[in-house]
């Protein structure tokens, strides 16, 4: 991993890190060489990492007074906002957390779709950072369900009922997923169970990403491979460790906003009525996150081919590094890329919009041309665009637009035959 | 290149892996089978309703195995509507008198096949039911119309124990 050999000052230190090596990882870490060029959407990582902590800190503390019970959850969440010594506050850390967790997590999906992060020799950091994505949804679509609350039910009854869809088995498979022939305390009760397991399998998924991650180095805006470390790279600490931590601050302003003066913004009042499985309540709508696949997943008149675009519309992203057939990482050189980029970044923002309307009329329509536009970006778009499209010519180093000459002999040469 | 032959550690070696497969198995299915509806839940099998103070055109919702059963007496209008569609224009094409043996009442789960919401009652295009969720039309006979849901609302096992009492299950 490190590129010297380390040896601890101390004999104690020495002593121990014979036996295991720890210091040696912590040297690596705090000496790890980082593309200095990296701006403010290289601090998300860290962000996550901190939504993350956050989540399992203030989950861990929620569940001491939590019952999970379908006669008592409800009760039990009132009981944490009004009698639990700063309930109101841990659980509203809790709630914002996750809607934080996902606005993070989308700016790093989407920087990195920008700058090309996911292609070789990333892939692996890219499909492992996937499937983080699918288990923070599941982990957020059952916490949502445990305050048991109408719109905890109603969202429980339809995305269980997604399965349903499978032919054969899909109503056997709803059944075994409920523990009965509706959702009810069963469900709870295994949704708790999963919903604080999943953090963890997350948190040891993220220690791969980042193993994963110090194999080739860190991606940069200018998207090149350079050499490390050399004058392109600065040492993680405390350059990056100063940065990113500057970032999170701006970060937790906003985090602080919402939970201070706005907690309940990003909910739904319905899900302050306790769950009622005879009234559903008028309009359905999941949490902001899941809106773009929600809209999707409407889009389509059919109840087992609307199942499957939702869900192909989440696992396509692990086939991008195949589906992008250009060699140029990043979007500052790519000029039609580029526009194709924020035009995909509108897609899913409408997406989003349409999702959060009734299905008809005119949004049924902008949500049917804005899915058929997802798909044709990552299946027509991108793969042809490899071919197409006329590069500007990539930099032999960062530093070289700056400075000029170059401190990499083998960049220099990969440009060389990326222009012809 | 000395010829693979089969010999008894061979034989051992699959006996192992046979014997190892059967044993994994037989530990995981409980595991898995521990997620199926359990005895109490499959205990609250039946449930007999009173249908007495239910006057023409009104609908009752009774809760059965946790879910919604809309026991609708239904007005003559309804009734003929219902009976005078073609299976043509069917998605699903089941006829009313099928669904409903005793034209009066219309007993059936209400649960949108789609996914699982609720319909309201007396809304929607074909003066049956709607789904708020994601814009199912039934009409009087509890058939999907137009929308995304599949097929037809189901109609439960139940059978009249008196004039004044169905036993649902």
């Amino acid at each position: 991993m490190s590129d010297h050999e380390y040896t601890p000052k101390s004999k104690v230190g020495k002593w121990f890190n014979d036996r295991l090596p720890l210091l040696t990882l912590a040297n690596h870490l705090t000496d790890y060489p980082t593309p200095k060029n990296l701006n403010y959407w290289w601090t998300f990582g860290g962000i996550l990492t901190f939504c993350l902590i956050t989540q399992i800190v203030t989950g861990l503390v929620l569940a001491m007074h939590y019952i999970a019970h379908a006669d008592m959850a409800f009760d039990s969440v009132e009981h944490i906002m009004r009698d639990v010594n700063y309930g109101w506050l841990i659980r509203y850390i809790h709630a914002n957390g996750a809607s934080m967790f996902f606005l993070a997590v989308y700016i790093h999906i989407f920087r990195s779709l920008f700058y090309g992060s996911y292609k070789s020799p990333r892939e692996i950091i890219w499909i492992i950072g996937i499937i983080i994505y699918l288990l923070m949804m599941a982990a957020a679509f059952m916490g949502y369900v445990l305050p048991w609350g109408q719109m905890s039910f109603w969202g429980a009854t339809v995305i269980t009922n997604l399965f349903s869809a499978i032919p054969l088995v899909g109503e056997g498979i709803v059944t075994w997923l409920w523990g009965g022939y509706s959702v009810d305390n069963p469900t709870l009760t295994r949704f708790f169970t999963l919903h604080y397991l999943i953090p963890f399998l997350i948190l040891g998924l993220v220690v791969l990403h980042i193993w994963a991650l110090h194999v080739p180095g860190n991606n940069n805006p200018v998207g090149i491979d350079i050499k490390k470390p050399s004058k392109d790279t600065v040492p993680f600490h405390p350059y990056i460790v100063i940065k990113d931590g500057f970032a999170l601050l701006m970060f937790m302003i906003v985090f602080a906003f919402f939970v201070f003066y706005t907690p309940n913004i990003l909910g739904h009042a319905d899900n302050y009525i306790e769950a009622d499985p005879l009234v559903t309540p008028a309009h359905i709508v999941p949490e902001w996150y899941l809106l773009p696949f929600y809209a999707i997943l409407r889009s389509v008149p059919d109840k087992l081919l609307g199942v499957v675009a939702m869900l192909s519309a989440i696992l396509i992203l692990a086939a991008l590094p195949w589906l992008d057939t250009s060699k140029i990482r990043s979007a500052v050189f790519r000029p039609l890329y580029k526009q194709f980029y924020w035009i995909l970044v509108a897609d899913v923002l409408i997406l989003g919009y349409v999702g959060a309307m009734p299905a008809e009329g005119l949004y049924l329509l902008v949500a049917r041309i804005a899915t058929a536009y997802y798909f044709l970006h990552f299946l027509v778009i991108l793969p042809v665009l490899g071919f197409k499209e006329k590069t500007l010519p990539i930099p032999l180093s960062i530093t070289e637009p700056i400075m000029g000459g170059s401190p990499n002999l083998a960049t220099a040469k990969n440009k060389e035959s990326l222009n012809k | 290149m000395s010829e693979k032959k089969t010999d008894r550690r061979d034989f051992l070696f699959t006996a192992t892996y046979a014997v190892g497969a059967v044993g994994v198995g037989a530990t995981i299915w409980p595991m898995i089978d521990q997620m199926n509806p359990d005895a109490s839940v499959k205990a609250l099998a039946s449930t007999e309703v009173d249908i007495s103070a239910v006057s023409p055109g009104k609908t009752i919702t009774v809760l059965w195995r946790g879910k919604p059963v809309f026991i609708r007496r239904r007005t003559q209008e309804e009734i003929t509507e219902a009976r005078a569609v073609k299976l043509e224009e069917l998605k699903d094409p089941e006829t009313d008198e099928d669904r409903a043996r005793d034209p009066e009442w219309l007993v059936m789960l209400g649960v949108c096949t789609h996914l699982g919401c609720v319909p309201l009652d007396q809304k929607g295009d074909y003066n049956g039911w709607f789904c708020p969720c994601h814009g199912s039309h039934y009409d009087t006979s509890g058939r999907i119309r137009k929308g995304p849901a599949p097929t037809n609302m189901e109609i439960p096992k139940y059978e009249f124990v008196d004039a004044n009492t169905i036993k649902i299950g």
